[in-house]
């Protein structure tokens, strides 16, 4: 289920002590549905934790977050938001080691549904030939493919039972292939697969992608910390302002 | 869901496209970048046709970048030639970027027929620039950004003046008229609204083909002569190429030094001048820039006459040995 994105920038939400807990909920609903395979990853490749111990810490990482307001004391002036996450996860897998902290699985904190196993079957190539500079693209990567994941879950959600499911269909069966561009199917054996005329593929396909980058420049508004860097992750991305 | 790789790159390239506002104009690929906009290949439906499409790159930061985007398409409109790219259609994408569309050429770029052709091939190219060049300042418009890579060469020869983002206009042509020469010695641009990127102090265009008051910002004594210049540059530029470091004949670079020469007074008046003076030297008459000296004229002489002097010369030499067998 995609996070329900709240009306404002997250990092000001989070650092907003007095705000409302639902809303603060919901901004870290998104916080972790976008954070958490790149902090898990982070801890693999970084700090070589074992998978257990770095899903406990990944676990941990966002419950004491959220606890203690790790986020209080972001500046957007001085580093992205992204940046920011990564060094209070650095400083706080490094406490975690000093402290030689094993946690049990639950450790008594809010234990939140995801799939490890998943990211570990990905993590394989990486912690063979890792370099720290290998450890930040990844992070970058897995934090890129969590966001674009998330806002195709979010179209996927608002056009289920709908009738935009056609659009999402083709979309899903164009778009989303995990293929090169030479495997896609012809917009004409498309149709024909979907029995569509051939023009309603560029239409659905012209719609869903005009409504997936409006869903990725939501989600980079909410986590970004300022305007600027909104503009900065949207043209990276997106080749698009932020609007 | 966790997207796969593959799916995440197609979509970051497929949401990076611009989003055209109907379904006339359906984008293909990307063919080109420059330092404004991104041009793509698209196929016009309701004219069932290839076109180029270009469109301000998103990462553009440059407030200005979109006025020059539109100013180009209007310069481009208002040029009609066969040197210059024609515009269909123009307008704005849903995020608000401008946008034109152009027939979609199709050649290579003047420095890459530069390696290949002969002198001759390359002058005869070069003039059809001058050509196109002069016919854009009788129209009031200065180019400011000549350059080879701006200079595209069709499979039949054509030649193509690309990149008109940073054009001046220098004065307003109504419609249907047949105005004169773009006069020399200056001046301001006629209304300075439709140039605001070129105040004074504005630096625009590439080292190495801009003119010295141009790379100094005088944009007031900006005009044709400033891309006199660039195609003198451009000339010295394509030879240079062509001829690996050898020796280019002394009136071709007399052609070129007086087409550069710092001061505007000094130089060519217009591009019409320059290429007179080039078609002379291809004509073997005595390039004007150049004061040729005794055995440079002879040589001159030779290489144009030298069909009829063989033939002078082989006569005598049967005659000679004619008289000379009969006298045994």
């Amino acid at each position: 289920m995609p996070a329900t994105y709240p009306g404002t920038r997250l990092s000001l939400i989070l650092a907003a002590r007095e705000i409302d807990p639902e809303v603060q909920r919901a901004a870290w609903e998104v916080l972790v549905s976008v954070y958490w395979r790149p902090v898990y990853g982070r801890l693999r490749l970084k700090w070589r934790a074992q998978p257990a111990d770095a899903e406990d810490l990944a676990q941990e990482f966002f419950a004491r977050a959220m606890e203690r307001g790790f986020f209080d004391d972001y500046d957007p002036a001085k580093a992205r938001f992204r940046t920011f996450l990564r060094l209070c996860l650095d400083r706080f897998a490094a406490k975690a080691r000093r402290e030689e902290r094993r946690l049990k699985r639950g450790g008594g904190l809010v234990h939140l549904p995801l799939d490890f196993a998943g990211v570990e079957r990905e993590l394989d190539t990486a912690l063979h030939q890792g370099s720290e500079a290998d450890e930040d693209e990844w992070f970058d990567r897995e934090w890129v493919r969590s966001l674009f994941s998330d806002a195709v879950e979010a179209l996927r959600t608002s056009c289920a039972g709908t009738p935009r499911e056609i659009r999402f269909r083709v979309f899903e069966r164009y778009d989303l292939l995990p293929a090169g561009d030479g495997d896609r199917p012809s917009y004409r054996a498309l149709a024909q697969e979907l029995g569509l005329p051939g023009t309603q593929i560029t239409n659905h396909l012209a719609w869903a992608r005009r409504e997936l980058r409006a869903l990725v420049l939501e989600r980079l508004r909410v986590l970004s910390g300022s305007d600027a860097e909104v503009r900065e992750e949207a043209a990276a991305l997106l080749g698009a302002g932020g609007g | 869901m966790t997207l796969p790789d593959d799916a995440v790159r197609h979509l970051r390239r497929v949401l990076r496209e611009p989003e055209l506002p109907g379904d006339r104009y359906l984008l293909e690929e990307p063919v080109g970048s420059g330092g404004m906009g991104t041009v793509y290949r698209a196929y016009d439906r309701a004219l069932d046709r290839h076109v180029a499409l270009k469109v301000l790159r998103p990462d553009v930061a440059d407030p200005g970048a979109a006025a020059r985007l539109e100013r180009e398409a209007r310069i481009l409109a208002r040029l009609e030639h066969p040197g210059i790219v024609p515009v269909h259609d123009a307008g704005i994408l849903a995020d608000g970027r401008v946008f034109y569309v152009m027939k979609l050429v199709r050649g290579e770029r003047l420095e890459r027929l530069a390696a290949r052709a002969t002198l001759t091939e390359l002058l005869r190219t070069f003039l059809r620039v001058c050509e196109t060049v002069g016919f854009a300042h009788a129209r009031g418009v200065v180019h400011r950004d000549l350059k080879p890579s701006n200079v595209m060469v069709g499979s039949f020869g054509e030649v193509l003046v690309l990149d008109w983002g940073i054009a001046r206009v220098m004065r307003e042509e109504p419609e249907g008229s047949h105005p004169g020469e773009l006069p020399g010695g200056g001046g301001a641009p006629q209304d300075p609204a439709r140039d605001a990127d070129t105040a004074p102090g504005a630096i625009l265009g590439t080292p190495g083909f801009m003119a010295p008051e141009q790379a100094n910002g005088w944009s007031h004594l900006v005009d044709a002569r400033t891309d006199v210049y660039a195609l003198g540059a451009i000339l010295r530029d394509l030879v240079g190429r062509r001829d690996g470091g050898r020796v280019a004949p002394r009136p071709l670079a007399s052609v070129w030094t007086r087409a550069l020469a710092p001061e505007p007074a000094d130089r060519y008046p217009s591009a019409e001048a320059l290429a007179a003076d080039l078609t002379r030297f291809l004509d073997g008459e005595p390039v004007l820039a150049h004061r040729e000296r005794l055995s440079e004229r002879a040589g001159r002489l030779f290489r144009k006459y030298q069909t009829a002097i063989i033939l002078v010369l082989t006569y005598l030499a049967i005659r000679f040995l004619f008289l000379a067998l009969r006298g045994l």
